[in-house]
């Protein structure tokens, strides 16, 4: 061994002992690790909205309060693993996650996240009532105890290419039927070199394909499951609108329709490939960008609509607090701080305006600057989140809460599964009846494993 | 029949060195393809995020270091994780040593009883899907409170690597002539003499290949890094997924972050690539 080599040795061992003789259980966490009374551990997900809240909060929340907030990020799938893990065994290694209003209410049940009515009473800064009715409700469980305040929310909306219908002179209704959007999308497909009638997902996935199609069975008068949990994926109107759907987007869709969720719908529109677009109110934001060559040439109309007399959906990344979390009012103060009003002026100004995590609070809809980026679609936005109603989606009533999907932790893979024959009848591989009829049998299997583990 | 006979050996020459030039092309083919994803990497994380983003990729694209800026300054200080991942990697590597190299010397150089069932035993512990203990690791982990402690990983890289590290030791000091051994024990050599000054220098090459192994093994290990740490004992590959976003681009700044994480594996690589080939070779040239 040379000399350089022995020093080198000598100091990773020396740096070694050096790490063992603290005692510490690594490098991570501020001051006092995450041991510490003064901070807390948040788990969340990588979505753009998280990373801003990540970036500002040491300089604002920390400063203000004293508390330092240690952050796990992960790309969605994973983060779903991670806190079911974490949540189910109630490890207590986080106080706060971002979880969806899927995930609430099924955690609620199972007493894996505390309520938070206690701390909504005692902060009458953090102005509840402010917080847009449906949110509140697609957050309150079955026991009727809110369990997550959302971050930023969203409902369904159709967007179209105003400046293609004029050209057609075709004038988009506010409050479209499906019918009218069906024709509309025959009489633009194609007018324009490349441009289909229409953008509609057809992406095997519970979030993918059958978040906008559950709202048009919704609204075709259909459901999962009857009041009972008796199942209706074969019934009538189930098969109406799926038959409607994927006819739609067969004849009138984009390319490649199988294999097109929201990402692809969403270049389909930014490259001029779609003259409609059915999805995420949050879309709206990527579209009218400063960098978007379709910035400005949108209009936004209601979620179209058959029987009912609105059919959007409602999705709202939240945060929940863990039952084993013994840092609670810390929790509390950072969620009260992540969701309120200030923040997202905080945004406004550091971050941009158009980076605002929306779609949760009346006020917002009021601000001035938020309005001057987002005129375009902040009214149409509201209006979809205010008109969803998540306990009565349809024309009958649910067994559980969810518009765009049944709250049952069995949903996921059943939706998924189900999913993946409509998408082959979409490719054209399979009918939709062949398609309902297999989605029939797996919903009578999930209905009779949820009822037995309801009574067991 | 004699112009066929002298012209042979010249033709027989030819014929050898054209083929040693097909197999050393083919030969820069493979190696090019496996470095190929490794310079793409490089490349794109050297690009703006929406030029990364593009398809057909634009190779030409201007060069910035924003990937790089938004790793080291962006959110969360990617300094803590690097430091567990080398934490974790060195001590359970040395851990390996300590405790393979006298294991490989009792199953090769003064065999013990039954030493191939030792051996196969050794091998045996490999054979379960890793993912099928790490629920009981998991609750294990939660009841002694060691979760997200940056020991408990140390622990388990230790154990996993034992067993590759036991084999290629073992097959690096059956490689030891017992002449030499013999020759040593002749002059008066005790044992911790013969190690250091007759078995360690022919070995050296095979420890060195064997710790690098283990360290590469540590070092990239997601799966239990991912289930079993949160804030504090976050190692670097758990800290690379948290680029991945399923809104927004990413791919620049992933680029990035994964070079980052990758070169202090390549540096110990190249630190120690002449040993690194002598250990590799060693055993497969008879």
């Amino acid at each position: 061994m040379s000399r350089a080599h022995v020093r080198a040795a000598t100091a990773a061992i020396a740096a070694t002992v050096l790490f063992v003789s603290s005692g510490c259980a690594g490098w991570g966490g501020t001051e006092g690790g995450s041991g510490g009374a003064n901070s807390i551990d948040v788990l969340m997900v990588n979505n753009p909205q998280m990373i801003d809240l990540q970036r500002l909060t040491a300089d604002h929340f920390t400063r203000e309060t004293g508390i330092n907030v240690n952050f796990t990020v992960l790309p969605e799938n994973d983060v779903r693993d991670k806190i079911s893990q974490e949540f189910s065994s109630q490890a207590g290694q986080y106080d706060v996650a971002s979880l969806s209003n899927f995930e609430i209410p099924i955690y609620a049940k199972s007493q894996w996240i505390a309520p938070l009515d206690d701390y909504v009473k005692a902060d009458s800064a953090f102005a509840q009532d402010d917080i847009l009715p449906s949110m509140t409700q697609s957050l309150t469980a079955d026991d009727g105890k809110l369990y997550g305040e959302p971050f930023y929310g969203e409902s369904s909306f159709l967007m179209y290419r105003k400046d293609v219908l004029d050209a057609q002179s075709i004038q988009m209704p506010a409050a479209p039927t499906w019918q009218q959007v069906a024709d509309i999308a025959a009489r633009v497909d194609g007018k324009q070199p490349g441009m289909a009638g229409i953008c509609l997902r057809g992406q095997p996935g519970w979030g993918q394909v059958f978040a906008p199609l559950t709202t048009v069975v919704n609204t075709f008068g259909g459901t999962w499951f009857d009041k009972d949990w008796t199942p209706r994926v074969n019934a009538p109107e189930f098969k109406a609108a799926t038959n409607f759907y994927v006819n739609l987007v067969r004849e009138h869709g984009e390319v490649g329709a199988p294999q097109a969720g929201f990402t692809e719908c969403l270049n389909n529109m930014v490259q001029g490939n779609a003259a409609m677009w059915y999805d995420a109110t949050s879309a709206a934001g990527s579209l009218e960008a400063d960098d978007s060559p379709v910035k400005g040439k949108l209009g936004y109309a209601a979620a179209p609509v058959d029987r009912t007399k609105s059919s959007g959906w409602l999705y709202a990344w939240s945060w929940s607090i863990q039952q084993a979390s013994e840092k609670k009012d810390n929790a509390w103060k950072f969620i009260s701080w992540a969701s309120s009003k200030e923040y997202e002026e905080l945004v406004g100004q550091q971050v941009g305006w158009s980076s605002v995590p929306a779609g949760k609070r009346a006020s917002t809809y009021e601000n001035q600057d938020y309005l001057k980026v987002a005129s375009a679609f902040a009214e149409p936005t509201k209006n979809a989140i205010t008109s969803a109603d998540p306990r009565n989606p349809g024309v009958q009533e649910r067994p559980a809460i969810g518009i765009q999907f049944i709250d049952i932790p069995e949903f996921t893979d059943l939706g998924t599964q189900v999913s993946q024959y409509v998408s082959s009848a979409i490719a054209g591989q399979m009918t939709v009846d062949e398609a309902l009829d297999r989605g029939q049998r797996l919903a009578e299997d999930v209905a009779e494993r949820y009822k037995s583990r309801q009574e067991g | 029949m004699s112009a066929i006979a002298t012209t042979a050996p010249a033709a027989v020459e030819k014929k050898k060195s054209r083929g040693a030039a097909w197999l050393s092309l083919l030969a820069w083919v493979i190696g090019i393809l496996f470095v190929l994803p490794v310079v793409w990497m490089v490349l794109t994380s050297f690009h703006g995020e929406s030029d990364a983003a593009q398809n057909p990729p634009a190779v030409f694209a201007p060069i910035t270091l924003e990937g790089y800026r938004e790793f080291f300054t962006g959110g969360a200080s990617p300094w803590p994780p690097l430091l567990n991942s080398l934490t974790a990697s060195i001590v359970s590597t040395a851990l390996v040593l300590l405790l393979s190299i006298p294991a490989a010397y009792a199953l090769s150089i003064k065999p013990v009883k039954k030493w191939t069932d030792t051996l196969f035993f050794f091998l045996s512990t490999k054979m379960l899907p890793v993912v099928a203990g790490l629920l009981p690791l998991y609750l294990f982990a939660q009841n002694a409170g060691l979760l997200d402690n940056i020991w408990l990983l140390i622990v388990f890289y230790t154990s996993m690597n034992l067993p590759i590290a036991v084999w290629m030791m073992r097959s690096f000091l059956s490689e030891v002539p017992v002449e030499m051994l013999e020759a040593a024990q002749m002059d008066g050599a005790n044992l911790v003499k013969t190690m250091r000054s007759v078995i360690a220098p022919v070995v050296m090459p095979g420890i060195a290949a064997t710790a690098l192994i283990c360290f590469i093994f540590s070092w990239n290990e997601l799966l239990f890094a991912r289930v079993l740490t949160a804030t504090v004992a976050e190692t670097a590959p758990v800290f690379l997924t948290s680029f991945v976003t399923s809104q927004g681009l990413f791919l620049a700044q992933l680029c990035a972050a994964a070079f980052v994480v990758s070169l202090p594996v390549l540096v110990a690589g190249f630190a120690a690539q002449d040993k690194l080939v002598q250990g590799l070779s060693l055993g497969s040239v008879k």
